[in-house]
């Protein structure tokens, strides 16, 4: 879905800032906040707990229709790395975060 | 038992504001109780705890609450009203905002106290004066009737342009002193308000909205040129609900009042109940064969500066009364906004500006005279030497 227009002008806007139309905060990219690292899955080492799912403050992960983890949905990741920090896979977690250039 | 006819009533600012909103029946209250207001909210519970109201009266733990509350119901879609007072307005200060910004059609009676420090319960403008940019509409009343009379054409006036609305009655010598006061049937008033219409309601399930979204460099702007717009083209509602009022009341109501202003040359401008003290220095002054008149401010949000320009143009010299201080160092809001008005006539009328009144300061039709002597003086003098001036207080 689409949020309003910005090529509208102040007459076409609906009154006091309201936004019409519900769940309007999926048009709202907030992938776009992330700085500095972005969290990489590594599928491999990967025990499919869904810790990083459940601790995901924004939703930004993938789960395929029998229910597994998939990847990353970065067009909402903010790169907070709580999934990374509580991933409990041994020997070596399998999310990790590495630095991105935008 | 329903009131079926126009009845006199020995009612206070504060029982004839609560008695029409009781005949308002508004679908939510929710207020915190402060001097001098206490008394206007403690008779409006009494109907609601005696069944008179269908009203939700919702009791909280501070004003700011208070208007939280109201904003929520409003952008509910019910019909909200609450009433606060000085310190109690004050701490609704960044609601008013979000109500106003969020277009919600709130009305609240404003018995307007002086603010602290040092602490004073009595009338004075400074607190409703404060909240002049907040973006409300600003009714103000000279006596219980246009209380009564400005707040059920709040409701209307709020609904239809969708900004809130503040009416303003001087704390205890509107709100306490008991006046007799013509109310209408309960079902003229219930008809003149009708039901709360709103393109947008919260509680619409089937059409969800959100409100108060994040609004950035993107947006704000527009949005704030839009509340702009309301507040421009507020007066057009204003004058026409004033006009059908008049039809089911006989009371005329418009943006300015004028009192022996047509032939005056010599005027003061006021708000609130000074306006009924200068009305009688004005017949006295008359007595005396000086041209004095009123030009009486009723409503101050939208600002009527075609009404004030054209009222004030041929006059010699005009005098500006502010119940506040502003603290800028040189006048009085009014005085500054008034003054501002009459900057494109040619031919300016002088102009002093009187801070009088604070924290209740009694104000007789003896300092009311008095301004106008000082009004002769300056017309004749031809010029305004001191334009800053107090009345009224002890040097």
């Amino acid at each position: 879905m689409k949020l309003t227009d910005k090529s509208q002008g102040w007459k076409e806007l609906p009154i006091g800032g309201i936004i019409p139309g519900g769940g309007t905060s999926r048009a709202y990219k907030t992938g776009t906040w992330r700085t500095g690292k972005k969290p990489v899955w590594h599928p491999e080492r990967c025990i499919q707990c869904l810790s990083c799912w459940i601790y995901c403050p924004d939703d930004a992960i993938f789960i395929t229709e029998d229910g597994k983890r998939a990847d990353f949905n970065y067009e909402y990741c903010k790169g907070c790395g709580i999934c990374a920090r509580e991933c409990p896979a041994k020997p070596e977690k399998a999310i990790e975060m590495v630095d991105e250039l935008r | 038992m329903a009131q079926k006819t126009k009845e006199l009533m020995a009612l206070t600012g504060n029982e004839a504001a609560a008695y029409a909103m009781k005949q308002i029946n508004p679908d939510v209250v929710a207020a915190y109780p402060i001097t001098p207001q206490t008394e206007l909210m403690q008779t409006f519970a009494q109907y609601v705890a005696d069944g008179l109201v269908d009203t939700e009266l919702v009791a909280v733990e501070s004003e700011h609450s208070a208007m939280s509350a109201c904003v929520g119901a409003a952008a509910g879609g019910a019909r909200t009203m609450t009433a606060t007072s000085s310190q109690g307005l004050a701490l609704m200060w960044e609601v008013l905002y979000i109500a106003s910004g969020l277009r919600l059609p709130i009305v609240m009676s404003v018995v307007n106290r002086a603010l602290s420090a040092p602490i004073n319960i009595h009338g004075d403008h400074s607190d409703s004066m404060g909240a002049r940019d907040s973006g409300w509409i600003q009714l103000w009343s000279e006596n219980a009737q246009e209380v009564y009379d400005n707040l059920i054409q709040a409701v209307r006036i709020a609904e239809e342009v969708f900004l809130p609305v503040m009416v303003n009655l001087d704390g205890f010598i509107i709100s306490h002193g008991v006046e007799v006061v013509e109310t209408l049937p309960d079902d003229t008033v219930k008809e003149f308000v009708g039901e709360r219409k709103s393109p947008y309601r919260l509680l619409d399930i089937d059409h969800p909205i959100t409100v108060g979204a994040l609004d950035l460099q993107d947006y704000y702007m527009e949005h704030k040129r839009s509340q702009a717009e309301a507040m421009r083209t507020a007066m057009p509602t204003i004058l026409k609900v004033g006009k059908e009022f008049e039809g089911i009341a006989g009371r005329n109501y418009e943006a300015v009042e004028n009192y022996r202003l047509e032939d005056a040359e010599l005027v003061v401008v006021a708000l609130g109940s000074t306006c009924g003290t200068a009305k009688d220095a004005i017949d006295e002054l008359r007595e005396e064969g000086i041209e004095a008149g009123l030009l009486k401010i009723r409503v101050f949000r939208p600002f009527p500066w075609e009404e004030i320009k054209s009222a004030l143009g041929s006059k010699k010299a005009v005098a500006v009364m502010d119940r506040a201080e502003g603290m800028s160092a040189v006048g009085g809001p009014l005085f500054h906004e008034i003054r501002s008005c009459l900057y494109d006539l040619t031919n300016r009328p002088l102009t002093v500006n009187y801070i009088y009144g604070l924290g209740g300061r009694d104000v007789a039709i003896e300092d009311i005279k008095k301004v106008f002597y000082d009004l002769v003086s300056i017309a004749k003098l031809g010029k305004v030497e001191d334009f800053y001036r107090y009345l009224g207080v002890r040097e």
